[in-house]
C-alpha cells in the first residue's frame, strides 16, 4: 500500500496552493471557500487558515453535501440510500468567487453534482477547483484550478485520502485491488 | 429500511437514529432561497387522504415538492369512493397507473398494511385509525432531540384521549425503544386496557403524571371517534386533565409542551400555555416538512425487491 504524500508534503501542498490562490485571485475580497463532503471541509478551512496566516484577512468558508444531487441515485433497487449529511453555506455566494474544495478528482461526477447544488444557492461570479488530488480518468469535461498533485492511477486501484480532523493522520495512499 | 413505513415497529433504533440525521440535513433545504433539491425527479407520489386532514397532508405534499417528486392529492369527498369502491379497489386502479409510493390516511386501523400487501408501491401510513402515525412520532423525536439532545433517560408524560389515538400508540413505540420513561394520563374511560405492557406507566392523577417531567404531549379530546359518553362534559374534563399553567409548572423548568394538533384550546389545553414560552407546537410542524423529506429520501432508494 504506497503511501504518496505524508503529512508534510500535504502540509506544504497545502501552503501552495494558497500562495497560488492569491496570486491569481488578486485580492481576496470576493473570495470564499466551499468543501465538498466529506474531506473537502477540514481542507477548506486549511486554506482559509494558511490564507490568513499570509495575509490577516478571514475567507468566509462553507460545507457542501452532494448527495441529493448525485446522479447514480435510485439507479439500483438494491441497498440503502447513501447518508446526506448537512449543507453548511452561512454567507450569501451572490458574485463571490467560490472556491469549490474536494480531496481527491476522478469521474468529476461529484463536481457536476456541486454545481447544480451551488448554483440553487445564487449566481456567484465564478467557480474554481481546487482539489488535493487528481487521479485522471475523467468522464466529464471538468478540469481542476488548483492541483495537489497529479497521480496517475489505473481505474482498479482506489486513492485514500487521510485527514487528521477525521481520520487522525495526513496521508494519501494508493490502494491495490 | 423496508419497503414500507406502516408502524414504528417496522423501524429499528439505528434506523430511528438515521431518519432523525437525515431530517437535520433536509432542514437546511428548507431555509435556501431555492428550497428544492432534484433527488426525487420522475418519481410519483399519489397522497391518498380519506380522513380530513390539512397539517399532515400539507407536510407531505411540501416535502414531496422540495424534493421534485411529482406528487398527486386524492382526497376521498372527490373520488370514486362516494360511489362506493371499496379500499383495495382504489388501490389496485392507482397501482395500475404505477406510482413510485403511497401515502396512505385512513380511518381504518390496519389500511397501510392492506395496501402494503396489494402494491408493488412503497406505501407511508400517514395516520390508519386508532394503529399508528409513525411520521408524527418521528417529528415529535426530532422536536424532543432539538431541545433535550438525547432522548435516553428523559420523562416523557402524555396526558389525553388515549384510547382513540394513533400519535400515542406511535409515540410510545419509538420513545421506549430509544429509552425515555414514559407516563401516560387521562380519564380511566379513556385508557386503553393493557396499555401498561407497551412499557409506560399509566397514572390517572395528572399531577402525580406530570411532576418532573422533561416533555409534556398533549393529545387531541377526539369527539369524531367518540360514540359514547366518556367523561360527563368538556368543562370537567379540561378541569382534571386539562393542561394549565399551574400543572405545567409541576414538571422541570425546563419542560417542552407538545401536541400534534388540531388543538382544542380549553378542553385539552389552556390558550396560556399552548402560546407560552414552554410551547413547541409550532415547531413540530415546521420538522414536520423536513422530516417527511428524510422519510421519502429513505424509502425511495433500495429496500429488498420482492
Amino acid at each position: 500500500m504506497p503511501v504518496v504524500m505524508d503529512a508534510d508534503r500535504i502540509g506544504r501542498t497545502l501552503a501552495r496552493i494558497a500562495h497560488e490562490i492569491l496570486e491569481r485571485n488578486r485580492g481576496v475580497e470576493e473570495l470564499a471557500l466551499i468543501g465538498i463532503r466529506t474531506r473537502g471541509v477540514p481542507l477548506a478551512r486549511r486554506l482559509a487558515q494558511l490564507v490568513r496566516d499570509i495575509n490577516k484577512h478571514e475567507i468566509p468558508t462553507g460545507a457542501l453535501d452532494i448527495t441529493l444531487y448525485r446522479d447514480d441515485l435510485m439507479r439500483t433497487a438494491v441497498g440503502a440510500q447513501p447518508v446526506v449529511r448537512r449543507t453548511e453555506i452561512p454567507f450569501s455566494i451572490d458574485d463571490k468567487r467560490i472556491l469549490l474544495v474536494d480531496d481527491v478528482l476522478y469521474t468529476g461526477r461529484t463536481i457536476r453534482a456541486a454545481l447544480d447544488a451551488l448554483i440553487e444557492f445564487g449566481r456567484p461570479k465564478a467557480i474554481q477547483l481546487v482539489v488535493l488530488v487528481d487521479r485522471g480518468h475523467r468522464e466529464l469535461p471538468i478540469k481542476a484550478d488548483y492541483v495537489g498533485k497529479n497521480l496517475p492511477t489505473s481505474p482498479s486501484q482506489s486513492v485514500q485520502v487521510h485527514l487528521t480532523e477525521i481520520d487522525g493522520r495526513d496521508e494519501v495512499e494508493i490502494l491495490e485491488p | 429500511m423496508k419497503k414500507d413505513l406502516l408502524s414504528i415497529s417496522d423501524l429499528t433504533s439505528d434506523e430511528i437514529h438515521l431518519v432523525l440525521d437525515t431530517t437535520e440535513a433536509m432542514r437546511e433545504i428548507g431555509q435556501r432561497p431555492i428550497k428544492k433539491v432534484p433527488t426525487l425527479r420522475g418519481k410519483t407520489i399519489v397522497n391518498l387522504f380519506y380522513e380530513p386532514s390539512t397539517r399532515t397532508r400539507t407536510s407531505f405534499e411540501i416535502a414531496e415538492k422540495r424534493l421534485s417528486a411529482d406528487t398527486l392529492n386524492i382526497a376521498v369527498a372527490s373520488s370514486s369512493v362516494l360511489k362506493g369502491e371499496t379500499l383495495s379497489d382504489t388501490a389496485m386502479n392507482i397501482e395500475a397507473m404505477s406510482p413510485d409510493m403511497i401515502v396512505l390516511r385512513h380511518a381504518s386501523s390496519g389500511a397501510g398494511h392492506l395496501l402494503s400487501r396489494i402494491c408493488r408501491s412503497r406505501i407511508i401510513n400517514a395516520g390508519d385509525g386508532m394503529h399508528e402515525h409513525p411520521t408524527q412520532a418521528l417529528l415529535d423525536a426530532f422536536t424532543i432531540r432539538e431541545h433535550k439532545k438525547s432522548i435516553a433517560g428523559l420523562k416523557v408524560t402524555i396526558v389525553g384521549d388515549l384510547l382513540h389515538s394513533r400519535v400515542l400508540r406511535s409515540n410510545v413505540l419509538l420513545l421506549t425503544k430509544l429509552g425515555a420513561e414514559v407516563w401516560v394520563s387521562g380519564p380511566q374511560t379513556l385508557v386503553p386496557a393493557g396499555i401498561e405492557r407497551m412499557g409506560v406507566r399509566v397514572s390517572t392523577n395528572i399531577d402525580l403524571a406530570v411532576a418532573d417531567a422533561d416533555v409534556i404531549m398533549m393529545l387531541r379530546i377526539q369527539q369524531e371517534r367518540m360514540h359514547g359518553a366518556f367523561f360527563p362534559s368538556l368543562r370537567e374534563y379540561f378541569n382534571v386533565f386539562g393542561m394549565t399553567k399551574a400543572r405545567v409548572e409541576r414538571a422541570k423548568p425546563d419542560v417542552i409542551i407538545m401536541h400534534p394538533g388540531p388543538m382544542n384550546r380549553g378542553v385539552e389545553i389552556a390558550s396560556e400555555v399552548a402560546d407560552g414560552p414552554y410551547s413547541v407546537i409550532l415547531e413540530q410542524v415546521a420538522n414536520g416538512v423536513a422530516v417527511r423529506m428524510a422519510v421519502l429520501y429513505l424509502l425511495a432508494g433500495g429496500a429488498e425487491v420482492d
